[in-house]
């Protein structure tokens, strides 16, 4: 790829083609502030706040502004600061500050813009609060959003566009009443939402966020048990129990996305019904038993019967590499071609 | 003088439809059976508010507010006596004088009909009537025109995009002549929405072919083969004549395969736009016909390289398209000798508000708003003072009585600090209040905001609720620097024009009558004694007791006893002016009051201590 170089606020910076200027500026340790910008997604210029100066010419969306050879980038001026700060003034007048409250407050892009532009609470005495009292929705069993706290920066509709490729949320209504939401703005539970969670972990503020968060005290990389794709997965893990999960960028399966499962289907680990041993229906009741115990009594049965007298279904959470062996041991030791597979995860 | 040949032309634009001009002409046609006389139909003559209009022709006379229980006195003495009728003869409202030929009144006489050459004056549902005055002439002599030197006509002449941008047409069509690609698309955007504007409706409702011309010659000029016209849904009058003029088009060969026999094929279909004016922005508009909700996008790319399902795509103004026919059969030379250095040829403005003559006028640029006002509108109605003038609809500004002399033109309104916009002019007499005014147009931008980006999403609604509170008494000291400040912010920040432009009304409102502001925060006084919070209605000694305003008030406020001085009760009083819209002229005994309140004693507070 063609690398080229340009200047911000006088820093020479190398850059490579196609990377826009606030591309170029974040891989240079150069923060611009920014809410609606997403490494993940197309960018789109909506919040208003990462302007900047090429050779002079004010305010345009870095995001959106390819980086050019030779040009002089300015990352701020008064005119730029007072028009991000405007707009910062104005989304906090808009949004649902009680921070306390929140579950992105120690991740709250919002808090982390407003710092940095040094907004204080007096220069905002004379903007009227604009407090709407949206209702929350919490009809799905994962996550929560408050309209209350969104800053529209659409995120999420891209997400959900560009990545899981589904198209469940959009824009309802217009100019101040504009809400992200479902088709004919049912609650996300009734509505074609698949659950995965991909616009939850990409929210910058706390408007889409998981129900009961715990904070983990460290991770464990792994791979989700759940079925044969593999994804990449870091368990948060407080004391012995799971608490949260996180995808894996890295990994070639999953490039950080994650279903609704391996997202949020964690609960049965710690959950009391889990099997952890085998159980034999011994005098009508179940009684605990070693696997050796078990697996013997299986093959016994199962010598009694061939062909097609035999079927055997196979789970998706199992690797490939066991269902595979199972396949084999279904055609080649029980004599039949009868086998099939959950796989309706 | 029977045997004369008459044409009579009934209205049927879409005020005149309103008030009955279909009925009207089915009963001129029935009453004119057997006399030598044609009777059809017009698109909009511009001064609906004299509608239902009739004209009878070779004579030239105008007759106004037709009803349908008039035909048979038009018809029998009129055409079977050749006496005009005097009672339905336009009358001037300013001057009274009747005036019976329609290029004598006032309002036509100063005018420079282009745009509008053939609205009120052809069948716009019969395309013979538009062929008979040289309805695609500009065509056929395009088609034997290169590419390039219709682009470079159109670059000579001068003309700017008519939509409100003023953006140089001629060097737009350059821009998507040369992107590069196979399929190129030509948008007509017929997306009209500013409050009051009907001057694009007009035109197609009028004229349709001019529209589809202008179309035809753009997409040979740039090499596309398909056009789209976006017309607002709530337009159906114009979609239907589009419609049917389109398919006339077709049937004589201006749309199709091979038109004119010269290998060109063209296409034009109609979308039907879902009621957003920010549609009208045209990256807006360019993804709502894409099936998207209509929001804006960050330019560049600009739609000449990247417009239509990303293909180069040539987006003007219905009547930037309506000009095209008249610059090719006419030259550029014709065309930029009209109007001043900059801004060649005319403008077409919706006229409306506190003045005599209200309706769509076109006047060639450079007029001034006082000739436009004064000359064409007729003055203020009832003689009150003229205030202001509001240019470019709600992303415009209102200028002042010291602004009359501007001539009208981009520049100058720009320089102004408001703009042409797509041609709404509002005028506004002593008794506006001007904040109020500002706020109003506040409230239709905050509503129409698309909600993409935050200074015009949040900003609007912003200065919205400071406008509220100030013309509802709830201003506060540095309310004006805070809306000056966001004014600034909203307009350097917003994605697109809508947001850019919605602080005009705010800017120019506090540039030309801060002191309106401030009397409204600082003294409890709206000026223009509007407001209701700020006035209060007081009976003088005039008062004869007729009881008229004791009858009518609705909640009982007013109290006296018949031929005695009344007396309003101020606690009571819900300052609805019910009194003084009644209170007899000759009597005015009714005074409104402002700035009383923060006379009044404050309740003072005694703090007792054990």
């Amino acid at each position: 790829m063609d690398q080229f170089t340009f200047t911000i606020d006088g820093q020479t910076i190398t850059a490579e083609d196609g990377m826009s200027i606030m591309d170029a500026a974040l891989a240079n340790d150069i923060y611009i502030p920014y809410l609606c910008h997403h490494p993940d997604l197309e960018p789109v210029g909506a919040c208003r706040l990462c302007g900047v100066e090429v050779d002079g010419r004010p305010m345009v969306m870095s995001c959106m502004t390819p980086a050019k050879e030779g040009t002089d980038v300015r990352t701020n001026s008064p005119a730029i600061y007072q028009a991000r700060k405007v707009a910062m003034e104005l989304l906090i007048m808009d949004h649902d500050m009680d921070c306390l409250a929140c579950e992105a407050a120690d991740d709250c892009d919002l808090l982390k813009v407003s710092a940095y532009l040094g907004i204080q609470p007096e220069q905002l005495e004379g903007l009227r609060p604009l407090g709407r009292q949206l209702p929350i929705d919490d009809s799905n069993p994962y996550f929560q959003f408050d309209p209350n706290k969104c800053i529209l920066c659409g995120i999420c509709v891209r997400t959900c566009n560009e990545i899981v490729g589904l198209g469940a949320l959009g824009y309802i209504n217009r100019g101040i009443e504009t809400v992200v939401g479902t088709f004919g703005d049912k609650g996300f539970v009734d509505s074609i939402c698949e659950s995965c969670g991909e616009c939850v972990v990409r929210c910058p503020v706390g408007s889409l966020a998981p129900k009961k968060p715990q904070l983990a005290a460290r991770e464990i990389s792994t791979i989700c048990a759940y079925c044969g794709v593999g994804c990449g997965i870091h368990f948060g893990v407080r004391g012995d129990e799971i608490v949260s999960t996180r995808a894996d960028r890295e990994s070639p399966a999953n490039r950080g996305s994650l279903c609704v499962k391996g997202r949020y289907g964690f609960n049965f680990i710690n959950h009391p019904d889990r099997l952890t041993t085998p159980l034999i229906k011994k005098d009508g009741q179940f009684v605990e038993s070693s696997w050796e115990e078990a697996i013997t009594l299986v093959a016994d049965k199962l010598s009694n019967y061939h062909g097609e007298e035999f079927a055997a279904l196979t789970s998706a959470k199992c690797t490939n590499e066991d269902n595979y062996v199972v396949q084999k041991f279904t055609r080649a030791v029980m004599g039949t071609n009868t086998i099939d597979h959950c796989a309706r995860l | 003088m029977e045997d004369k040949k008459r044409t009579i032309l009934i209205c049927r634009g879409t005020g005149c439809e309103s008030a009955k001009s279909p009925q009207i002409q089915a009963a001129l046609e029935e009453k004119v059976q057997g006399l030598n006389v044609e009777v059809k139909f017009t698109g909009c003559h511009g001064m609906c508010q004299q509608g239902p209009i009739v004209v009878v022709e070779p004579e030239d006379i105008f007759y106004a507010h037709v009803k349908l229980r008039d035909v048979p006195k038009i018809v029998e003495s009129h055409i079977k006596n050749d006496e005009v009728v005097e009672r339905l003869v336009y009358e001037d409202p300013t001057t009274k004088e009747k005036i019976p030929t329609y290029h004598d009144i006032p309002f036509y006489k100063r005018q420079k009909r282009l745009v509008l050459r053939n609205c009120g004056q052809i069948d716009p549902e019969n395309i013979d009537d538009a062929l008979a005055r040289d309805s695609y002439a500009g065509l056929g002599e395009a088609l034997k025109m290169e590419p390039v030197e219709i682009v470079a006509e159109v670059k000579k002449s001068g003309l700017r995009g008519r939509g409100g941008g003023g953006f140089p047409t001629g060097l737009k069509w350059e821009f998507t002549q040369k992107a590069a690609g196979d399929v190129k698309y030509v948008l007509c955007n017929a997306d009209e929405g500013d409050p009051g504007a009907f001057m694009d409706r007009s035109v197609l409702e009028g004229d349709p072919h001019a529209v589809l011309e202008g179309m035809i010659i753009a997409g040979f000029a740039i090499s596309a083969k398909q056009g789209y016209i976006y017309c607002r849904a709530e337009y159906p009058l114009a979609i239907k004549r589009l419609q049917i003029a389109i398919e006339q088009a077709r049937e004589h060969g201006y749309l199709g395969k091979d038109i004119l026999g010269s290998g060109f094929d063209f296409d034009i279909e109609i979308f039907h736009g879902a009621g957003a004016f920010v549609c009208g922005e045209e990256t807006a508009l360019i993804t709502s016909i894409e099936g998207n909700r209509g929001m804006p996008r960050n330019r560049p790319p600009y739609p000449a390289n990247e417009g239509l399902y990303g293909k180069p795509t040539l987006l003007n103004n219905v009547k930037t398209y309506a000009n095209i026919p008249l610059i090719i059969t006419n030259g550029s030379g014709w065309f930029a000798d009209i109007g001043t250095e900059n801004s060649k040829g005319t403008a077409v403005f919706a006229l409306t508000g506190k003045i005599a003559n209200s309706g769509l006028i076109e006047v060639p640029m450079g007029v001034t708003l006082r000739e436009i006002i004064y000359d064409i509108g007729g003055g203020i109605l009832d003689s009150k003072e003229f205030k202001a003038v509001q240019t470019g609809g709600p992303s415009g500004g209102c200028l002042p009585e010291s602004f009359l002399d501007t001539p009208v033109d981009y520049d100058s309104l720009i320089e102004a600090g408001s703009m042409m916009g797509s041609g709404g002019m509002v005028v506004m007499d002593e008794d506006t209040c001007m904040v109020d005014v500002a706020r109003y147009f506040l409230d239709f931008t905050e509503k129409e905001s698309c909600g993409k980006c935050v200074p015009c999403r949040i900003g609007t609604k912003q200065m919205l609720t400071i406008l509220e509170d100030i013309v509802e008494g709830r201003g506060k000291p540095g309310d004006i620097d805070r809306l000056e400040e966001l004014a600034h912010g909203i307009k350097i920040g917003s994605l697109c024009g809508l947001g850019q432009t919605a602080p005009n009304p705010v800017l120019t409102t506090i540039r030309y009558f801060r002191d309106e502001y401030e009397a409204h925060i600082y003294d409890n006084a709206c000026p223009a004694k509007q407001c209701k919070e700020f006035i209060s209605y007081h009976i003088v000694d005039s008062c004869i007791g007729c009881g008229l305003c004791r009858r009518n008030c609705p909640v009982d406020a007013i109290t006296g006893e018949q031929k005695e001085l009344h007396h309003i009760d101020q606690e009571l009083c819900i300052q609805c002016g019910e009194c003084y819209e009644v209170c007899p002229p000759k009597v005015f005994s009714i005074e409104i009051h402002t700035g009383e309140k923060s006379t009044e004693p404050e309740p003072v507070l005694q703090v007792v201590t054990g």
